[in-house]
């Protein structure tokens, strides 16, 4: 979901490409220069005629094509705005309420009325506990599934019962058990956060190299050091990218469960303005919760690349 | 030398192996009897698929055999163990260590007990050199080349002091001039160390270099071993040296003899 949006963290990068292009470029013409020594006055303007071409490339390939995407959605936005009688208030008119509201993000008028990065840090709170809990649970037994077929074979039944039933459907059982708004909405981020973490810390497991396994055979390797040695190195990349749909979903379903248990929360600020006819704040949660889950998804690929490393070819 | 070449080391004695397969069971060796004296240097040779590396896995006792009994120093083999050191195909190093931590992971488990850490260090540093990559210590799998990779996977071998060295097509993977380097600086550690390796190998000229006695296998389904050559030159051998000694060539000749017009490859519908 996030990954329709990805492109653009990516777009400061670029500018090292034609810089580097540029330094070939010049490079390239000065050892021309070098051999030919006669037309060194000439060279220089066709170094700064192929910066350029680079320059103005790299703008077409890298720059133009984000900037287009992003003015093709405000153009549709403009468009419904202006073809629903303004209902949907227009880009400019929700830019402006976007200036004050975040002009004082941490305003407090009462427990219904916060300002908007309370709301934030209320929602991202809830997630950091629920998915916290949900790795301290489903990474362990991931590897415990992963390691003793009899396990696997004894909880895949359960999980694949479980895992498609949508996290909201858990919210009244939470509510029941737990008897507060709050500690439910956390049970529901736990709920649908450990089985992307259970599922891919298994398959992990189970694909570690028998080369590895092999390796820890001969040299006859203690349990604690196949585990910390080769089991976790080799399993990390895939517990990460349970993570990272973990959080990915975990976001989505915040904003969900934060409608129906209300209090403080960005899910919760939706669904008051809603009431409050307040649409230019919603518009803007929209783009908040938009920019909110795709830094954490371009945190969580910054880590999984660090931790990543060579595989055996077999 | 002659006398140490009459004690058994290790005793292969009518092995058998059989695999449970898809389209049942597979008889991949019969009737293996072999004897390895200490010190001396088993080349295993034959066609792909001929059971070559199932053999050398058994003697690591990485699988057990259907039939039949390994012995090693009178002593039945039931698993793999740290005094018959392994150098794979592949390398298998793990790529999170650095070259230094995957040798002194091996040095750790078998002298850990009875040595101090600086000890410890030290050996894994004369593992290092004796392959000659003290300055690629600490850089990642990831980060050297094939042919250091395997010279790392052997380092790691070495480290371990073991009784048996056993290295499945360990410069397979590699091109011809990296190889050739390799099986050089290895039989200068073989004649340093007086280690006993069973190697396998489908090089032919590798075979006759480095062994004294080339073992041939015949075709699989049900491989056996064919004949074993025993290869009488004198240590120290020089490849340009042997090239154009008429032993050498003879011996050559009795492999290719054996390899090519005995046991022409079939291709096989199994």
């Amino acid at each position: 979901m996030v990954s329709a949006v990805f492109h653009s963290p990516l777009e400061p990068t670029p500018a090292t490409p034609p810089n580097a292009i540029k330094n070939i470029a010049t490079g390239a013409v000065s050892t021309v220069e070098g051999a030919e020594k006669a037309s060194k006055p000439a060279s220089t303007p066709a170094s700064v005629a192929r910066d350029g071409s680079a320059l103005s490339r790299a703008f077409w390939q890298n720059v133009l094509p984000p900037v287009l995407g992003l003015g093709l959605l405000v153009g549709l936005w403009a468009l419904v705005s202006a073809s629903t009688g303004r209902s949907i208030p227009t880009p400019y008119e929700t830019w402006v309420q976007a200036l004050e509201v975040f002009s004082d993000p941490f305003y407090r008028n009462g427990p219904n009325d916060q300002g908007v990065g309370w709301n934030v840090l209320a929602s991202l709170q809830r997630v950091a506990v629920g998915f916290g809990l949900a790795a301290l649970v489903g990474i362990p037994a991931g590897f415990a599934i992963g390691r003793f077929t009899f396990l696997s074979r004894m909880f895949n039944p359960l999980i694949s019962l479980l895992r498609p039933v949508s996290p909201l459907a858990w919210l009244p059982i939470g509510l029941l058990v737990f008897k507060g708004a709050n500690p439910a909405a956390i049970w529901t981020i736990f709920i649908c956060s450990i089985w992307p973490m259970i599922i891919n810390t298994a398959t992990g497991v189970q694909r570690v190299p028998q080369d590895y396994m092999n390796v820890a055979r001969v040299l006859n390797l203690s349990e604690w050091k196949i585990a910390t040695k080769i089991l976790f190195p080799a399993v990390l990349p895939y517990m990460l990218t349970g993570v990272r749909l973990a959080v990915g979903t975990a976001w989505l379903v915040i904003v969900a469960a934060e409608m129906l248990t209300g209090g403080v929360g960005i899910g919760f600020w939706v669904w008051d303005e809603w009431n409050n006819l307040n649409v230019k704040n919603i518009i803007i949660a929209i783009f908040v919760i938009g920019i909110v889950g795709l830094v954490l998804e371009y945190a969580l690929i910054k880590l999984a690349t660090a931790f990543t490393f060579e595989e055996v070819k077999s | 030398m002659n006398a140490s070449l009459t004690t058994k080391f290790i005793e292969i004695q009518g092995v058998e192996q059989t695999f449970r397969t898809a389209k049942g069971l597979f008889p991949a060796l019969q009737g293996i009897h072999l004897t390895i004296a200490k010190g001396e240097f088993v080349a295993l040779i034959g066609h792909s698929g001929c059971g070559k590396s199932t053999l050398l896995n058994l003697i690591a006792g990485l699988t057990t055999p259907t039939n039949g009994a390994l012995l090693c120093a009178n002593k039945e083999i039931k698993g793999p163990g740290p005094e018959r050191a392994v150098v794979f195909q592949n390398h298998s190093l793990l790529p999170w260590l650095t070259c230094f931590d995957n040798v002194y992971l091996a040095v750790e488990r078998v002298f850990g007990a009875r040595e101090s850490k600086a000890q410890l260090k030290d050996r894994t540093d004369a593992a290092l050199a004796l392959v000659g990559l003290t300055p690629a210590g600490q850089k990642r799998p990831g980060e050297i080349s094939g042919g250091m990779k395997q010279r790392v996977g052997i380092a790691r071998a070495l480290s371990m002091e073991p009784q048996v060295l056993l290295m499945d097509e360990p410069f397979g993977a590699l091109d011809a001039l990296t190889r050739a380097k390799l099986q050089d600086e290895l039989l200068e550690i073989v004649a340093r160390t007086q280690s006993t390796v069973v190697m396998v190998t489908h090089d032919v000229d590798e075979a006759v270099l480095l062994s004294d006695k080339i073992v041939m296998m015949t075709n699989g389904p049900a491989a056996t071993i064919g004949e074993v050559l025993r290869v009488e030159l004198p240590r120290p051998r020089s490849r340009v040296e042997l090239a154009e000694d008429a032993r050498y060539v003879n011996y050559r000749k009795a492999v290719i003899d054996f390899l090519y017009t005995r046991q022409g490859h079939v291709e096989k519908a199994a």
